[in-house]
C-alpha cells in the first residue's frame, strides 16, 4: 500500500484552508464577484414575479381592463427575460475563468512535481500525485462554481427571509429561530467528520490510481504469471474499501440531509399551531399567518441545501488540503547567480562526499561514506562494485540528482553545490540504467540531450550508438513516434538510444550506467569502438559490470561499501584486489 | 524535423489510439449502463418509490396550514382543540417521515450508486486485464488511469444526482401539466405547446454538449497521459533539463483541456437562457391568454389565481432538468470511452473449451508448427518455420537485436498467437489452455523487472501467492538473493516503495527471477533476465541454474554466452529465421554465426 505522506490535520479548519485558494482565484475574482452579485440579484427578481403576477390578478383583471392586460403580459414577459438573460449572464461569467482556476492550478502541480527533489519522487506512488492533479482540482472548480456562491446567495436569502419573518411576527419568528442552534451544532458536527471520511476517500481513489498504473507498467509479469485474477482480486479489495468510504461518506450526509429537512419542518409546524391558537384567540389575523408561512416555505429550499453545500466544500477543503501538500514541499533549492570564473580542466573531483538518503533511518550505515575519488580532465574512469554497493547512487549525485550528504563535489575546480543546477546539468550528460524513451520522434529524444543540435549531431549520435542501423529501418526514421504513445522498441534499441541522447551535446562530462548491459555481443564491440572516440575528448565516470565496459576506461575505482577500496589499472586491480578479480570473472575465492 | 525538437506531433487522425476514440459497437453505451443497472433494478424502483412518498409528504404541509386555518381556527374558537392537535400530530408526522424518508433515499441511492461503480471499475479493470501487451503499449497507462478514474467520475456524478432530478423533473411535469389542463384547457394548450420549444432545445443541447463532453474526456486524458509519464521519468526529465519544454508541453494540452471545460459550462449556459426564456415567455402567454378570457368573463378569477402559482411551479424543475442533462452528457461521453475499452477483444482470448496438459514430470515437449507471426503493427517478423524442444531440453536463442528472439518467445508464453500456425505443449495448443493451466507450463522472465507496490515478499510471491514464508526464502536463496534481502531495513517485509527500499536493476532482476522460481512451470523462458547483474550474480545464478533448470524445459535468450554455457542446444537467429541450430560444443567449432558470436564474446571476457 502506497504511503499517505501526512496525515490530515486533526483541527483545521475548513474556512483556513478554502482561503488558501485565494493566490488562485484572485485573478478572477472580479468575474467570480460579479456573479455572485447578478446571482442574487436574479433571486431577488424570482421574488419579484410573483408579485407582479398578484398585482396582475388583483389590478388589470379584476379591473376587467385589456390594456393593463397587456401591460402585465409585457411586464412579466420582460422580467422573464431579464430573470433568463441574468442566469446565463452569472454562467457565462464563470465558465472561462473556472476552467483557468482549475487549468493554472494543474498547471503549477505539474511544474512543481517537475522540480521537487528525486528524494520526494521515490517516496510519493505517482497514483497519487496523478489524483491530485485530477480528481481533487474537479472537485476544487466544482466549489467555486457553486457552494462559494450558493452559500452566500442563500445565506443572504435566509438573512432577508428572517428579517422578513420576524416584521411580520416576531414571536412566531422567535419559534422558527429555535432550529438554528441545534443545526449550528449538527453541521459543525457533521463537517468535522465528513472532512476525515473525504479524505480517507480521496486517499483511496489515489491508491487505486497507482494499482491501475502498475498493473499497465507491469503488464508482462501480470500476463507472464497468468496473474489477472489476483491482480483483479486486489483491485477488487481495494475498491470495495473505496466503495466502504464512500457509503460512510453517504451516511454522515443522509443524516445531515435528514436533520436538515425534518427540524425546521418541525419549527414550521410548531409556528403553524402556535399561530393557529393566536389567529383562534384574535391575536392574530389570517392573513398575517398565511403571508408568514409562505415565506417560511419558500425558505425552505435555501436552507436544505446547505446541507450538500456543506459537503462539497468540506471536499472541496479536504481536496486543496492534499493540493497543497505537494505544493508546501520545498523544490530543489537553487545556488542562483554564483558566477565563477570558467575553471581550469581538473576532471571531476570528489572529496569526503559521504551520503545517507534523507528519509533513512539516523542508525543505518551512509550508503556513500567519505568517497575519494579524482578524474583527471579526459579521462575515463570506471566505477566498479558489487550489486547495490552504491554505484548507482554516486553517479546520480554528479547531476545533483540527489545532493551529498557531506564532502563536496568538484568539477573543474568549481563546487556543484554552489552552481546552477540547469548549468549543471548542461555540463554532465547522463545514461541512466533504465533508459526512457518519452512520448515523442526518435530524433527528438535523442536531441534532448543537446541545445540546439541538429540533424549532423543527431546521426553522429546514432552513428556512435550504434543505433542509425535499426532507426533507419524504422517506418519514419528519425520522425518515428516512440515511448509510452508511439512504438515499443526493445530493451537493446532503447539502450543505443539513450546512449546517443547522452553523447549527442558532446558533454563535457558524461555519466553512463552499465551503459551497454543490454546489447549483444557485435552491437557491444561496434559500440564500444565508437564510444572510444567520444570518450578521448570529455571526463567520463562509466558505472560496470563487465570486463568489455571496464576496457573503455582508463583507470577503474572499485567501490566497496560505500567507500572507494582501490583505483588502479584494469590490470593492476586484477592482480591486487581479490575482490575485482572475483567481480570481474566470478571466480577465485569468494571474499566479501 | 530535426530543429523544431519542442514541437509535440501528438495528433495523427488516422489512427484511433492516438485519437483516444476507439470504436464501440452501436448501442453499447445505453447497453453498457443498463447492463450496469439491471441487476439493482428493485432497488432503483424502491428509492424511487421512497422518494415519491417524500415529496408527498412534503408537500403536504401546505394542504395543513389550509386546514389549520379553515378548520382548526373555528373549532380552537368553538373550544374543540381536536383539530389543532391534528394539525400538530401530522405535521410532526410529516416533518419526521420527509427526514427518516431522506435519510433512506440518501443512503438507499448511495449503495446503488456505488455497487454501479465498483462493478464498473472492476469490469475496467478486469477487461484491461486480459487484453494484450500491445494493446497496452498503445493505449498507455495514463488513458486507462483516466477510464477508470475521471471516466468513472462522471458516472457518480449522474448517478448520485441524477435519479432524484430526473424523478422529480418528471413528476412535477407531468402533474402540473394535468392541473393546468384541467382547470384551463387553453392555458393547459400553451404550457403543453411550450414542451416542443424546450425539446428541441433540449436536443440541440444534447448533441453540442455530447461533443463538447467527449472532447472533454479526451482531453484529460491526454493531461493524465503526459502527467504520469513525466512522473515515471523524472530521473531523465532532470538530467536532461526537460523541465522547461515540458511546461510546454503539458501548457498546450492543459489549454486543451481548459478549453473543452469552459466549452461545456458555455453549453450549460446557453440552455439555461435558451430555456428560461421559453418557460418565462409561455408565463407570460398562459398569463395574457388566462386575463383575457377572465375579462370576457368565460373564466374564474380564482382559477386564474391558482393557475398562476402552479405555472410558475411548472418550470421551476428546467434548471434541475440541465443538471440532470448535464451529467448525462457527461457521462454518456465517458461511457462511451469506457465502451470502447471494453469492445477491445483480447489479442489471445480465453478458450472456451479448455483442454489440461497430460499430467508428466520433468519438463513438457515444445512444438512450433508451420508457425508464422507478423505484428499488427509492423516490426519484426517471423517467415513461418517448424521446431520441436524436447522435454526438459535447455534451449539458448542467441542473435542481434532485433533478430526474432523475444518475438519467438512471446510467441511461447503466449503473449500473442501466431498469425499462422500453431504452438503445442505436449501436443496440446497453448489456445486451448485455460490461464491458469498454461501459466503452470510456461513462465517468462523478462529484462524489464517491474516491482509492484508491497514488499519484497509480496513481489516474489506473484509467483504462486499461496507460497508460505519458507518456500518464498528458498526461492530468493536458490537464485542467491536472499543475502540483500536481509540487508534491506526490514529483511523480506522491506517496502520497496519507501524508505530503504531502494534496490538496484540488478537486483530487481534477482526479485524477477525468485518470482519465476516460485512459479515452478514446466517450461522457463528467460529473456535477457540477467543483463543487470554483475559478474558474480551471473555467475551464482548459472551455478543455481544447473539445480533450477533440472526437470524443466527452459529457453534461455542472452546476449552474455555465459548463460549460453549451460545449454544443451543453441538456436542462432538472424532477420526471423532460426540459421543455426546445435549443441554449442558442436557450433563453437564451426565457422557460422555462433563461432564468431562466442569469439568475440570470448574477447570481451578478458581485456
Amino acid at each position: 500500500m502506497p504511503e499517505k505522506p501526512i496525515p490530515p490535520h486533526p483541527d483545521r479548519s475548513t474556512v483556513r484552508v478554502l482561503l488558501r485558494l485565494w493566490p488562485y482565484v484572485r485573478p478572477v475574482r472580479n468575474r467570480l464577484f460579479t456573479a455572485a452579485i447578478v446571482a442574487i440579484v436574479a433571486s431577488c427578481l424570482s421574488l419579484v414575479i410573483p408579485l407582479v403576477l398578484k398585482w396582475l390578478v388583483d389590478g388589470p383583471v379584476a379591473d376587467r381592463d385589456p390594456g393593463g392586460v397587456w401591460l402585465g403580459a409585457l411586464y412579466l414577459l420582460l422580467l422573464g427575460i431579464t430573470e433568463a438573460v441574468l442566469f446565463g449572464f452569472r454562467r457565462w461569467l464563470v465558465a472561462r475563468p473556472l476552467s483557468s482556476v482549475e487549468a493554472r492550478m494543474r498547471a503549477d502541480l505539474y511544474g512543481r512535481l517537475q522540480r521537487l527533489p528525486i528524494a520526494f519522487h521515490d517516496r510519493w506512488a505517482s497514483g497519487q500525485l496523478l489524483s491530485r492533479g485530477t480528481t481533487d482540482l474537479m472537485l476544487v472548480r466544482m466549489f467555486l462554481a457553486f457552494p462559494l456562491t450558493f452559500l452566500l446567495v442563500n445565506g443572504v436569502t435566509i438573512l432577508a427571509g428572517y428579517v422578513l419573518l420576524l416584521a411580520q411576527d416576531w414571536s412566531l419568528g422567535l419559534v422558527l429561530l429555535t432550529p438554528v442552534i441545534p443545526l449550528v451544532i449538527v453541521s459543525n458536527l457533521f463537517e468535522r467528520r465528513y472532512g476525515a471520511v473525504a479524505r480517507r476517500a480521496q486517499d483511496q481513489v489515489g491508491d487505486l490510481t497507482t494499482v491501475v498504473e502498475e498493473s499497465v507498467l507491469g503488464i508482462r509479469i501480470v500476463k507472464g504469471f497468468g496473474r489477472h485474477r489476483s491482480q483483479a482480486r486486489a483491485f477488487r479489495a481495494l475498491s470495495g474499501e473505496l466503495r466502504g468510504t464512500e457509503l460512510a461518506k453517504a451516511r454522515l450526509l443522509a443524516m445531515i440531509w435528514a436533520v436538515i429537512t425534518a427540524v425546521p419542518e418541525l419549527a414550521i409546524g410548531a409556528a403553524l399551531v402556535l399561530g393557529t391558537v393566536q389567529v383562534a384567540d384574535g391575536n392574530l389575523s389570517a392573513g398575517t399567518l398565511v403571508a408568514f408561512l409562505s415565506t417560511a416555505l419558500a425558505l425552505r429550499w435555501p436552507v436544505e441545501s446547505i446541507g450538500f453545500l456543506l459537503a462539497m466544500s468540506q471536499e472541496a477543503a479536504t481536496a486543496t488540503e492534499r493540493y497543497f501538500e505537494v505544493m508546501d514541499a520545498a523544490e530543489e533549492p537553487d545556488t542562483a547567480g554564483v558566477t565563477t570564473a570558467a575553471g581550469t580542466p581538473d576532471g571531476v573531483r570528489f572529496e569526503g562526499v559521504t551520503f545517507r538518503y534523507p528519509d533513512a533511518p539516523e542508525e543505518t550505515p551512509p550508503v556513500l561514506d567519505g568517497i575519494d575519488l579524482h578524474i583527471r580532465p579526459g579521462e575515463t574512469l570506471a566505477l566498479v562494485g558489487g550489486t547495490g554497493s552504491g554505484k548507482t547512487t554516486l553517479t546520480a549525485l554528479v547531476p545533483r540528482l540527489h545532493e551529498a550528504t557531506a564532502g563536496r563535489i568538484l568539477l573543474d575546480g568549481e563546487d556543484i553545490a554552489l552552481m546552477e543546477r540547469q548549468k549543471l546539468r548542461a555540463l554532465v550528460s547522463m545514461a541512466f540504467e533504465e533508459p526512457t524513451l518519452f512520448s515523442a520522434s526518435v530524433g527528438e529524444n535523442v536531441l534532448m540531450g543537446a541545445e540546439g543540435a541538429g540533424d549532423p549531431e543527431l546521426r553522429r549520435a546514432l552513428d556512435i550508438a550504434q543505433a542509425d542501423g535499426f532507426v533507419d529501418r524504422l517506418p519514419d526514421g528519425t520522425a518515428t513516434q516512440v515511448g509510452e504513445q508511439g512504438l515499443s522498441l526493445s530493451g537493446g534499441q532503447r539502450q543505443r538510444l539513450a546512449l546517443a541522447r547522452a553523447v549527442v551535446g558532446r558533454p563535457r562530462f558524461l555519466v553512463l550506467d552499465d551503459p551497454l548491459s543490454a546489447l549483444d555481443v557485435h552491437t557491444e564491440a561496434r559500440v564500444e569502438a565508437a564510444l572510444r572516440e567520444v570518450l578521448r575528448e570529455t571526463t567520463a565516470l562509466v558505472v560496470a559490470h563487465r570486463p568489455s565496459t571496464v576496457m573503455l576506461a582508463d583507470r577503474v575505482a572499485l567501490l566497496s561499501r560505500g567507500r572507494i577500496a582501490a583505483v588502479g589499472t584494469h590490470q593492476e586491480l586484477l592482480r591486487s584486489s581479490a575482490e575485482y578479480a572475483w567481480l570481474m570473472s566470478g571466480e577465485g575465492n569468494d571474499n566479501r | 524535423m530535426t530543429d523544431t525538437p519542442a514541437e509535440p506531433t501528438h495528433e495523427s487522425p488516422a489512427d484511433p489510439f492516438d485519437r483516444d476514440d476507439l470504436p464501440a459497437p452501436r448501442g453499447a453505451t445505453g447497453g453498457l449502463l443498463r447492463d450496469l443497472l439491471s441487476t439493482h433494478r428493485t432497488r432503483v424502483v424502491i428509492a424511487a418509490l421512497i422518494l415519491l412518498v417524500k415529496e408527498a409528504a412534503v408537500q403536504a404541509g401546505p394542504l395543513l396550514v389550509a386546514y389549520a386555518i379553515d378548520r382548526g381556527v373555528p373549532a380552537f374558537r368553538a373550544g374543540d382543540h381536536g383539530p389543532v392537535i391534528a394539525v400538530a400530530i401530522g405535521y410532526l408526522l410529516c416533518a419526521t417521515l420527509s427526514g427518516v424518508l431522506q435519510y433512506a433515499f440518501v443512503r438507499g441511492a448511495a449503495r446503488i450508486n456505488q455497487d454501479v461503480l465498483l462493478d464498473l471499475r472492476g469490469r475496467i479493470f478486469r477487461h484491461a486485464q486480459l487484453l494484450s501487451v500491445d494493446f497496452h503499449e498503445r493505449y498507455t497507462s495514463g488513458r486507462l488511469i483516466s477510464r477508470s478514474t475521471t471516466d468513472v467520475e462522471s458516472l457518480r456524478e449522474l448517478l448520485s444526482e441524477g435519479l432524484q432530478e430526473l424523478i422529480g423533473v418528471v413528476l412535477s411535469f407531468a402533474s402540473i401539466s394535468l392541473v393546468l389542463l384541467w382547470l384551463d384547457w387553453g392555458i393547459g394548450a400553451v404550457a403543453v405547446a411550450s414542451f416542443v420549444p424546450l425539446h428541441l432545445l433540449i436536443r440541440l443541447y444534447r448533441r453540442r454538449a455530447g461533443e463538447v463532453y467527449s472532447e472533454r474526456s479526451t482531453a484529460i486524458a491526454g493531461v493524465i497521459v503526459k502527467f504520469a509519464e513525466t512522473m515515471n521519468g523524472i530521473r531523465p526529465v532532470r538530467a536532461f533539463r526537460r523541465e522547461r519544454a515540458n511546461d510546454e508541453e503539458f501548457a498546450v494540452l492543459n489549454h486543451r483541456h481548459e478549453r473543452s471545460n469552459g466549452d461545456a459550462l458555455l453549453e450549460m449556459a446557453r440552455y439555461v437562457v435558451g430555456s428560461r426564456l421559453v418557460a418565462n415567455t409561455a408565463v407570460a402567454g398562459m398569463c395574457l391568454w388566462g386575463a383575457y378570457r377572465v375579462a370576457d368573463g368565460t373564466l374564474e378569477l380564482g382559477v386564474l389565481a391558482a393557475a398562476v402559482l402552479y405555472m410558475r411551479r411548472l418550470y421551476d424543475p428546467i434548471d434541475r432538468l440541465g443538471m440532470f442533462l448535464n451529467s448525462y452528457e457527461s457521462a454518456a461521453a465517458s461511457l462511451a470511452k469506457i465502451a470502447g475499452l471494453l469492445a477491445q477483444e483480447p489479442g489471445v482470448p480465453e478458450t472456451t473449451a479448455p483442454r489440461e496438459l497430460p499430467a508428466r514430470q520433468g519438463g513438457r515437449e515444445i512444438t512450433f508448427e508451420k508457425v508464422g507471426f507478423a505484428y499488427r503493427t509492423g516490426g519484426e517478423v517471423l517467415p513461418r518455420f517448424d521446431l520441436t524442444i524436447p522435454a526438459g531440453q535447455t534451449v539458448a536463442v542467441v542473435g542481434a537485436t532485433g533478430a526474432g528472439k523475444s518475438t519467438l518467445a512471446k510467441l511461447l508464453a503466449r503473449f500473442y498467437d501466431p498469425t499462422e500456425g500453431r504452438v503445442r505443449l505436449d501436443g496440446v495448443d497453448l489456445r486451448d489452455l485455460a490461464t491458469p493451466e498454461l501459466r503452470r507450463g510456461v513462465v517468462m522472465v523478462t529484462q524489464e523487472a517491474f516491482l509492484f507496490s508491497g514488499t519484497v515478499a509480496d513481489n516474489i510471491a506473484i509467483g504462486r501467492p499461496e507460497a508460505t514464508r519458507a518456500e518464498i526464502e528458498g526461492a530468493a536463496k536458490a537464485i542467491g538473493a536472499h543475502d540483500f534481502i536481509t540487508s534491506l531495513p526490514d529483511g523480506y517485509d522491506t517496502d520497496v516503495r519507501k524508505r530503504g527500499g531502494r534496490i538496484s536493476a540488478g537486483q530487481r532482476q534477482l526479485v524477477a527471477f525468485a518470482r519465476a522460481l516460485l512459479a515452478d512451470p514446466a517450461v522457463l523462458i528467460l529473456d535477457e533476465a540477467t543483463s543487470s547483474l554483475d559478474v558474480p550474480g551471473e555467475r551464482a545464478v548459472q551455478r543455481a541454474m544447473d539445480t533450477v533448470l533440472a526437470g524443466r524445459t527452459a529457453v534461455v535468450i542472452a546476449h552474455r554466452l555465459s548463460t549460453v554455457e549451460v545449454a544443451d542446444r543453441v538456436l542462432v537467429m538472424e532477420g526471423g529465421r532460426i540459421v543455426e541450430d546445435g549443441h554449442p560444443a558442436t557450433l563453437v567449432r564451426g565457422e557460422g554465426h555462433y563461432a564468431g558470436l562466442h569469439q568475440a564474446w570470448r574477447e570481451s571476457l578478458v581485456g
